[in-house]
């Protein structure tokens, strides 16, 4: 016959494994989502208007986007799969000829007098309607950007630096990175930020 | 022999485990008390576009967020199907999204109101039109960093 001595006492050694289950659990699930993505900056509203600034046709590199997604990049209709070469190609052009006091000692590309003096010059204008796809604006944009950081990684590396600028940009907005070390990056990052600016306007820019 | 009898070598009493549940489950309720799931029911789709030059937003309290898009079905009878504006949990104007964001750039301590950045989440099936509009408001009101908040993937994806 059994004994009836009360009630066994449950064990409660997995109690707290349980309890990590649940921790960790919790840990994982609620991770605090960073949100990512383009940044960019609105033109001011109002800008001192006193002198128009007057840019060369050349040194403008004019993008629209129609309403049903088609490019239309310097006036001929254009592939977005083609647009970051292109964008790359008029950037790094280095137009201005030796003794030029725009010229570009460090651009790689073609040099045609055609296409812009200078990285420093040069302007992406672009433009869009409003029956446009927010997705297709967002490729083009994507697209913009991926050049200027295809020619500023290329810069890093000519200077010397053992990191891509991308790379550098992320150390330098990551929180965990000590002071010093920002310091330091931000003079590498304005260094090559003055090599190749990030000149994407929306409004509207005028031509001689 | 002796009286004290010498216990056997490497016998040390076992260390109680009782109180690991409790100090657990403090961890836990702390863990479930303080992480907030997401403060504001969404309105409208939100299914951001793809890019892959992204930028991390790191400072969570240097944003502004406003969410664009499709309202859900529920929403749908009274809101048709247009792309709509969401500030915070109702849907807004073009008109009334400067003063939201200063608002908003109030509420947030002194040394960061300078910094803020506006993040805009915007479903990829919007019109441009509706974004112009937000953009032209943002300027009003002098918020110029913004954000075009996406997922990181291939771009081209978006054009599918």
């Amino acid at each position: 016959m059994a004994r009836r001595g009360g009630a066994p006492e449950v064990n409660a050694g997995s109690m707290a494994d349980i309890a990590f289950l649940l921790l960790i659990f919790f840990l994982v699930t609620t991770t605090i989502e960073t949100d990512a993505g383009l940044d960019r900056m609105l033109p001011p509203k109002e800008p001192p208007t006193d002198e128009q600034v007057i840019l060369k046709q050349k040194n403008i590199f004019t993008v629209q986007i129609g309403k049903d997604g088609q490019l239309l990049v310097e006036e001929d209709l254009l592939d977005l799969k083609d647009l970051r070469e292109k964008a790359i190609a008029f950037l790094d052009n280095g137009g201005a000829v030796k003794g030029d006091p725009d010229y570009c000692s460090y651009c790689e590309g073609a040099r045609s007098p055609e296409s812009s003096d200078n990285p420093i010059k040069a302007v992406i204008s672009l433009k869009n309607d409003r029956e446009t796809k927010y997705s297709v604006y967002i490729t083009v944009q994507n697209e913009l950007v991926a050049a200027y950081n295809f020619l500023r990684n290329r810069a890093a590396k000519k200077l010397g630096y053992n990191m891509s600028f991308t790379e550098m940009e992320e150390a330098y907005s990551n929180q965990e990175t000590p002071d010093d070390v920002k310091e330091k990056l931000k003079v590498k990052i304005k260094k090559i930020q003055d090599l190749y600016p990030q000149k994407l306007s929306e409004a509207e820019t005028t031509t001689n | 022999m002796s009286k004290f009898k010498k216990k056997k070598d490497g016998e040390l009493p076992p260390v109680s485990t009782a109180s690991l549940p409790d100090i657990v489950f403090m961890l836990l309720f702390f863990f479930m008390t303080v992480t907030v799931m997401k403060d504001s029911e969404p309105l409208v789709a939100n299914e951001l576009p793809n890019a892959s030059e992204i930028k991390k937003l790191e400072k969570k309290d240097r944003v502004v967020y406003i969410f664009v898009g499709q309202p859900t079905e529920k929403y749908q009878s009274a809101f048709g199907k247009e792309p709509k504006i969401q500030l915070n949990d109702k849907f807004a104007n073009v008109s009334e999204v400067g003063d939201y964001v200063l608002e908003e750039i109030a509420k947030k301590p002194q040394e960061v109101q300078s910094s803020i950045t506006t993040a805009l989440k915007i479903d990829k099936n919007a019109n441009m039109g509706i974004v112009m509009d937000i953009k032209e408001e943002l300027r009003k009101v002098n918020a110029l960093k913004v954000n075009y908040t996406t997922y990181e993937g291939d771009a081209f994806k978006n054009l599918q």
